[in-house]
């Protein structure tokens, strides 16, 4: 493989003015990946950067990623919230947790999280044709998982949750209409949105989930196998149109 | 179900004039009218009728005339025919009234109360065929203070990405979706042509309107249709749209039989499915959020393009939009209680928001008041529907204004208010491949152009028999208007004297 030409940056005490000006410069010399240490909290890194891998130590800001195209981010620490926001291409790995709207109208491109996420995870994803976001979290999420779904495909692990200990989110999927999702363990129906409808893996969802599910254990350390083991439920919704019968004309 | 709603419209036929050409047959596209070949008579179904005037421009015999339904219910003040019709769609339905268009309730236009001076005697007016007129306008946030080289030859200060318009009107934001795309071609040349800009609305941008990129306003809406970094790269402005002023506070549901399969690459979605905006965006819960999505946008960017946030004209927009504009938006954009939109709940239209001319003097002032007035351009829209209008507006303190329905007229439109429906006889609010036909981008692009044209001709008037040769020099200068049938409060608001003082 090619070696990355590759720059380190330490953003301590920089604004994220300073830091995303510093990163944008770096990319311009040529380097294909950057290390930033000493992150604290300033925002939109990734977003304006094109396809570069970039490795952030310390804790990075809101909307990490933000309208992302192409960049390959992995957090070593947790994400705030806003991360992948109308993400369009790449991967964020995040070696923690990751606060609210993670993945927000995000239109392609991966997220993984170790850890456990906010509210509203995934909110109003779309897909079209080939571009399908993929969003997996390894542990659990905050209430409406999937709000207003519109594509592409969310995956919840609950690997932190005790043996036979359901789910945290409530209203799962409210305003669904379009995507899959994807809950390991137990879910009981009324942390689900009305528009959702609920059903077993089939061997195309095996084989999608296990592909995303592998990746994600590379990154962490999993044993995939093991994680599949368990029960899965496929989440889908009832209806591409959930308010089609609101109006009179 | 019956319905035991009468037509709204009675379709007259001169039976001497009409040659049974059918031509009124095909132009309806609310199946209206019929052609019976047993009796070879053509006929209509009047409770179809919506009253958009196709059938009757396009008969080349003059044959029909559309009118109101002259016939009454009992009077009564409370109990109008619309109160009723109202009630008994929602008796036969079950849902919530849709509508298209602005309100057409009779809210008070300020613009008919306010009147602009003229010089008489005491200073010149200007005639504007013999000496240079400037509608020029710079949109975007201006310095606090300029400062000059030493030897006063150029300006040291910076200044940040300026916006050149030739004139002070803009073609507002309306979506391939919602209009058709030769109705988005025809603005979006027009505004090529005639050095203005036009607005993608929330649906994206479509392959073949890129080459009018450089005058295109990209929106950035709750549904984030068709966004991503390239889209936003291109335009001139982006801008956040909060909100409408014919629906403030609620999102746009395209419904699926509008989301073809252009329309569905363009958004990028899967066809037929309801294009769903929800009514927040959901990454803006509070004035800090707002900032974070205004820079995320910048960050996008790279600086380079001015951010502008759209919001409806509502009871604390002087408040709103003291902090949009500290959140960092360059440019602010009202859409007043007129404001017109491609389908929106009746009740929400007709009942939500203020009058834009209310909301324009109290963000001006607000503004001024803050001494943040020039961090912000202003740009109004809802309701303006000739150049008097926009002469009064920019007096009252905006910086631009937003044309939307007006444009439309321009285009065909006869303002019949079914544009939710799909079936727009104009060939505007469809996306059904036979009715769009039925614009011409070549012949569009003219009649908006000459719209603007004729417009600013008359500004230019206007502007001269002030003996002001620079709309810069009219903009918030509100020494020039008068209010008339205006109370204390009205006039305080509009910050405005009354005419004769
Ligand atoms: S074309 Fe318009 S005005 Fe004529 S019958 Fe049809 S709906 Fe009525
Ligand atoms: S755009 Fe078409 S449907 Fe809408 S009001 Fe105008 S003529 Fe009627």
């Amino acid at each position: 493989m090619k070696k990355l030409s590759s720059a380190q940056v330490n953003a301590f005490n920089m604004t994220t003015r300073e830091l995303s000006c510093k990163l944008r410069e770096i990319v311009a010399d040529g380097s294909e990946r950057i290390e930033i240490h000493n992150t604290c909290g300033q925002r939109y890194i990734g977003t304006g950067l094109g396809a570069v891998q970039l490795d952030i130590y310390g804790t990075p800001g809101n909307d990490l990623g933000a309208f992302m195209d192409g960049a390959e981010i992995t957090v070593h620490g947790n994400a705030q919230d806003g991360c992948g926001n109308t993400m369009n291409a790449g991967k964020i790995i995040i070696h923690g947790n990751a606060g609210d709207t993670l993945g927000l109208s995000a239109r392609d491109g991966k997220v993984f999280v170790k850890g456990n996420v906010g509210y509203r995870t995934g909110i109003h994803m779309k897909e079209y044709h080939a571009q399908k976001p993929v969003i997996i979290i390894g542990g659990t999420a905050q209430d409406f998982f999937g709000e207003y779904m519109a594509g592409g495909i969310l995956v919840l692990l609950g690997l932190n949750l005790q043996e036979g200990e359901r789910q945290k989110a409530n209203f799962i999927g409210t305003g669904m209409h379009g995507g899959v999702i994807y809950v390991r363990g137990k879910v009981e129906d009324f942390q689900l949105g009305k528009e959702l409808g609920t059903a077993d893996l089939n061997e195309e969802d095996y084989d999608a989930l296990g592909k995303i599910v592998n990746e994600f254990a590379s990154y962490f350390g999993h044993d995939a196998q093991e994680i599949l083991k368990c029960k899965f439920t496929k989440l889908y919704p009832l209806y591409l149109r959930p308010y089609g019968k609101l109006y009179a004309y | 179900m019956k319905t035991y709603l009468p037509p709204k419209f009675i379709i007259e036929r001169d039976q001497y004039r009409c040659t049974q050409c059918q031509a009124c047959v095909s132009q309806c596209s609310f199946d209206a009218n019929y052609y019976d070949a047993e009796d070879d008579e053509v006929r209509s179904r009047e409770e179809n009728c919506v009253g958009c005037h196709r059938c009757v421009v396009f008969c080349p015999t003059n044959a029909i005339t559309v009118r109101e339904n002259p016939s009454s219910y009992r009077r009564n003040e409370s109990w109008t025919h619309e109160a009723i019709e109202d009630i008994i769609k929602q008796s036969e339905t079950g849902g919530m009234l849709l509508t298209g268009m602005g309100t057409d309730k009779g809210y008070p236009i300020f613009w008919d109360h306010l009147l602009l001076n003229a010089s008489q005697v005491t200073n010149p007016s200007i005639d504007p065929l013999r000496e240079p007129m400037e509608l020029t306008t710079y949109l975007g946030q201006k310095p606090d203070m300029v400062k000059l080289t030493s030897d006063s030859t150029d300006i040291e200060t910076e200044i940040t990405n300026q916006i050149k318009l030739d004139i002070p009107i803009m073609l507002t934001a309306m979506s391939y979706g919602a209009i058709s795309l030769n109705t988005q071609e025809s603005l979006a040349r027009a505004a090529t042509e005639a050095g203005t800009l036009w607005n993608t609305g929330e649906g994206g941008l479509h392959p073949s309107l890129r080459k009018y990129a450089n005058n295109m306003v990209a929106q950035v809406a709750s549904g984030r249709f068709g966004v991503h970094s390239e889209y936003l790269n291109m335009a001139r402005v982006v801008e956040i749209k909060i909100g409408q002023g014919a629906k403030p506070g609620i999102g746009g549901h395209l419904p699926g039989e509008k989301v073809s399969l252009d329309v569905s690459a363009t958004r990028m979605i899967p066809q037929g499915t309801d294009a769903l905006s929800p009514a927040p965006q959901h990454d803006i819960y509070s004035i800090e959020d707002l900032s974070q999505l205004i820079y995320a946008l910048k960050e996008a960017t790279n600086y380079t393009k001015p951010i502008s946030v759209k919001i409806a004209a509502v009871h604390n927009s002087a408040a709103i939009a003291s902090g949009m504009v500290r959140a960092g938006a360059d440019i602010i954009v009202l859409d007043g209680l007129r404001g017109s939109t491609g389908a929106t709940p009746k009740i929400i239209r007709d009942n939500v928001g203020i009058p834009i001319e209310l909301a324009l003097a109290a963000v001006d002032e607000r503004l001024r008041k803050e001494g943040i007035r020039n961090k912000a351009s202003i740009v109004v829209a809802g309701g303006i529907r000739n150049s008097g209008d926009v002469t009064k507006a920019i007096a009252l303190g905006a910086d631009a204004v937003y044309i939307g329905t007006a444009a439309l007229i321009a285009l065909g439109c006869h303002v019949c208010q079914q544009c939710h429906t799909g079936k727009c006889a104009w060939g505007i609010c469809t996306t059904n491949v036979g009715l769009t036909k039925r614009i011409n981008p070549n012949i569009g692009t003219r009649r908006l152009t000459n719209l603007l044209n004729s417009w600013s001709l008359e500004i230019k008037d206007m502007l001269g028999g002030m003996g002001i040769n620079a709309i810069e020099s009219l903009r918030g200068n509100r020494l020039h208007l008068r209010g008339v049938g205006l109370s204390d409060t009205e006039l305080k608001i509009l910050g405005v004297r009354a005419a004769g003082s």
